[in-house]
Formats: C-alpha cells, sequence, structure tokens
C-alpha cells in the first residue's frame, strides 16, 4: 500500500507540475505547439522607441498579430519591424502601420489603419505607409523651442 | 624604555597571531569549497553515467516535490493574491488598474515564483536533506557504505541530484499558476477588474524570454539547493569547530540553510542580469 501511495504521489505530482509547466510555456510564453497559421510581414519606421519584440499588431482594436523581430537598416538607418499576421486578415497594400501606446503609460503596439485599395499584400510584402513613434518629449521641445525662434 | 619594547612585542605577537588566523580560516574555506566542488563534480558525473537506478530518483522526486505540494500551493495562492492587492494599490493612483494581469504575471514567471518556490524547498527538503546525510556521516554510515564497496556519490547524493533539478521547475511552475490565480481572484473576484483584461494583459505582456529565465533560474536553484545541502552533511567531519554530535548536524544544517539562501538570492542576480 506505502508503495502504491509513493508511486501515485509522484505520478500526480509529475503530472500536475508538467500540466503546470506547459500552461506557461504555451499561454504565457507563446510557445506555438501547433504549427502557427500566421503569415509575415515587414514594415520600415523612421523611429519606433519603445516598440518590444512580441507587441501586439491591432486592427480596428483586435488583436490580430504580433511583433516577431525588430532589425535596424544599417544603410537607411530606418527600423524594419517584422510582424506575424494571423492568417485570415488580408490587408490591402495601402495599409497605414502606425506605433501607439497603450493608455498614457501603457505598452507600445502597432496600429493598422486598412487602406482602399483592390490590391492585398502578399507575405513578406512590406507595408509602404508607415507613422513612426511620437515621443512626447521631443514634441515639447520642438513646442518650446519653435515658439522661442518665433518671436 | 623596556616597558615600551615589551608592548611593542605584545602588539606585533598579536598582529601576527591576527593575520595567521585569517590566513587559516581563508586556507580553511579554499579547502572546503574545493571538496564541495569536487562532490559536486563526482556526484554529476555518477548521476548520468549508467547505471541509472530510476527507483531512489522517485523517491527524492516524491520528498522533495510530491510531498511540498502543499506548501507551494498555500504559498503561491497567498504571494499572487498579496501582489495583486499591492499592484493594484499603485496602478489605481495612475488610473491604469488594467496593467494588473501583467503586472502579477511578470513578477511572478521572473522573479517571485522562483525564488519563493526555491526558499520553500530549501526550509522543507534541504534542511531534512542536510541532517539526513548529516546523521549518517556521524553514525558512520557513509564510511560503512564505502566498506562495503558502494559508492556514497551514486547510492546517496546522485538521485538527490536528478531529483531537485527535476522538481524544482515543476514546484516553480505550480506556484506560478496557483500565484496567477490567486491574483485573479483579488483583481476580479474582490476589486471587480475584467477578467479579460487580468489575462489578456498577462499573455500580451509576458514573452518566452520571461519564462525561459524563470525556468532556467528554477533549475539552476534546484541544483545549488540539493548540492549545498547534502555537501555539508557529506562533508560533516571536516567541520572543525568539533562537536561531532547533535550539536554538529544542528550547525552543518543550519549553515546549509543560510548558505543555499544566500546562493539562491546570488544566483537570482546574475542570472537576472546575464539575462535581462
Amino acid at each position: 500500500m506505502k508503495r502504491i501511495n509513493l508511486e501515485l504521489g509522484v505520478g500526480l505530482f509529475l503530472i500536475a507540475g508538467i500540466g503546470c509547466l506547459a500552461w506557461i510555456a504555451v499561454k504565457l510564453g507563446d510557445v506555438g505547439l501547433l504549427p502557427d497559421r500566421t503569415y509575415p510581414l515587414n514594415a520600415r519606421f523612421v523611429s519606433i522607441s519603445g516598440l518590444k519584440d512580441g507587441a501586439t499588431v491591432e486592427l480596428a482594436g483586435v488583436r490580430i498579430g504580433r511583433v516577431s523581430n525588430i532589425d535596424l537598416d544599417h544603410e537607411d538607418y530606418e527600423a524594419i519591424v517584422e510582424m506575424t499576421i494571423d492568417e485570415g486578415v488580408r490587408l490591402q497594400e495601402d495599409t497605414i502601420a502606425s506605433i501607439r501606446t497603450q493608455g498614457i503609460i501603457g505598452d507600445r503596439f502597432i496600429k493598422l489603419s486598412p487602406g482602399g485599395s483592390d490590391v492585398y499584400l502578399e507575405p513578406g510584402e512590406e507595408i509602404a505607409d508607415t507613422e513612426s513613434a511620437v515621443l512626447l518629449e521631443e514634441l515639447i521641445s520642438k513646442y518650446i523651442f519653435e515658439s522661442d525662434s518665433g518671436k | 624604555m623596556g616597558l615600551a619594547r615589551g608592548h611593542l612585542a605584545v602588539i606585533a605577537g598579536a598582529l601576527v597571531r591576527g593575520i595567521e588566523a585569517a590566513g587559516d580560516r581563508g586556507l580553511y574555506l579554499v579547502r572546503m569549497s574545493g571538496m564541495m566542488t569536487l562532490l559536486l563534480l563526482r556526484s554529476v558525473a555518477r548521476a548520468v553515467t549508467p547505471p541509472w537506478r530510476p527507483r531512489p530518483v522517485i523517491r527524492q522526486i516524491h520528498f522533495i516535490g510530491a510531498r511540498s505540494w502543499l506548501l507551494i500551493v498555500v504559498s503561491g495562492a497567498f504571494t499572487g493574491m498579496v501582489v495583486a492587492l499591492q499592484f493594484h494599490d499603485t496602478l489605481v493612483r495612475f488610473g491604469t488598474v488594467s496593467l494588473l494581469g501583467s503586472a502579477v504575471g511578470l513578477s511572478l514567471v521572473r522573479e517571485l515564483g522562483p525564488v519563493l518556490a526555491a526558499l520553500m524547498v530549501i526550509g522543507r527538503a534541504g534542511s531534512a536533506t542536510c541532517s539526513e546525510i548529516g546523521i549518517m556521516r556521524i553514525d558512520e554510515q557513509i564510511d560503512a557504505l564505502e566498506c562495503m564497496a558502494i559508492d556514497p556519490h551514486r547510492f546517496l547524493l546522485a538521485p538527490r541530484l536528478v531529483g531537485g533539478v527535476i522538481c524544482q521547475p515543476l514546484l516553480t511552475a505550480m506556484f506560478i499558476v496557483v500565484g496567477v490565480v490567486g491574483g485573479y481572484f483579488v483583481g476580479v473576484g474582490l476589486f471587480g477588474i475584467s477578467a479579460g483584461a487580468y489575462f489578456q494583459g498577462m499573455y500580451d505582456s509576458v514573452v518566452w524570454n520571461d519564462v525561459k529565465m524563470g525556468l532556467i533560474k528554477s533549475i539552476v536553484f534546484g541544483l545549488l539547493i540539493v548540492w549545498i545541502c547534502s555537501a555539508k552533511g557529506f562533508l560533516l567531519h571536516l567541520n572543525r569547530d568539533g562537536a561531532f554530535g547533535a550539536e554538529g548536524v544542528s550547525r552543518a544544517t543550519t549553515e546549509a540553510v543560510v548558505l543555499s539562501f544566500i546562493a539562491v538570492l546570488f544566483a537570482d542576480y546574475v542570472i537576472s542580469s546575464v539575462m535581462a
């Protein structure tokens, strides 16, 4: 009886522990056990200040993908952001990608605004129209110094 | 004049004795850390080379892991609840209560889960391991094993190391999941935050790198705890403070617990700074 208890206890513990580990890895860590039904898209920004890997991509406020990679173009000094977009979402070629902030101190995310074109973006293509991150500090300094020089 | 020379000699003597004592202490520390490192290397070598014996490992998983579940569940639940309570208090002031889920998730996955689960295991299993092996040492059971040509590293230490390395990540995962549920209970149940905001915030802000950091931490902590606690018991006979009986075991156990705590917190800082 004691032996059964030992084995049963260890078995239950292993099942519970591995279950918890799996939940953390899959739900929190986004480890894709099943092949992801997504396609990649790129976008170039002059500045992405504050955007991180794994940030969400939203369209009409609905989450449709996430940022998978951030790179620097060494010639143009622009940020290249690679996104993975859910399979079912088709985006027009004149879609606008802009970097926004959730609330005032929230995380940065990419907001996509649909365009009006009949041509849709293919996987791996680039979104041409982008709006960079708005830096509050830059706005304020622009306001202060330009109003100074205007006088 | 003669008196002054006498004083000088006394002071010089005391100085030399002080330096001697420091050197002696240093040599002892170097020797002990060398012995502990050798013990770790030998035990790891025995653990990864056949013949493997699954039954002692299962018994260790039962002792370190399965019997700690209640402690982990209780401490995890209260940790999650108190984190949610405190963060809620702060976030309300900024009007960003929707960030509660990500705050609870990130702090549990990256920091609190691995460290607090490790401290619980030190208190419950580490101290018991140290005193068990220490008593085997003072009872000369370890010498008896060696007399019978049974390798104590393989027989006593290897199963504990394997058990600790397997159990610690699982206990940490349980701690985190229970903590998330505890935070949910306080945030959603008590303060009325929307359940979707709690979980979606968590899913969005916790990334694989955070989970990986927590996992690596817990594996390292498991190894550290079992290593330090069993080494302190195993090398009890080298302790210079004497008192080779009950007092020696109790002193070794105290030292093992203190050293494990410090080692875990130190390793936590190092891993965090390397991976952040």
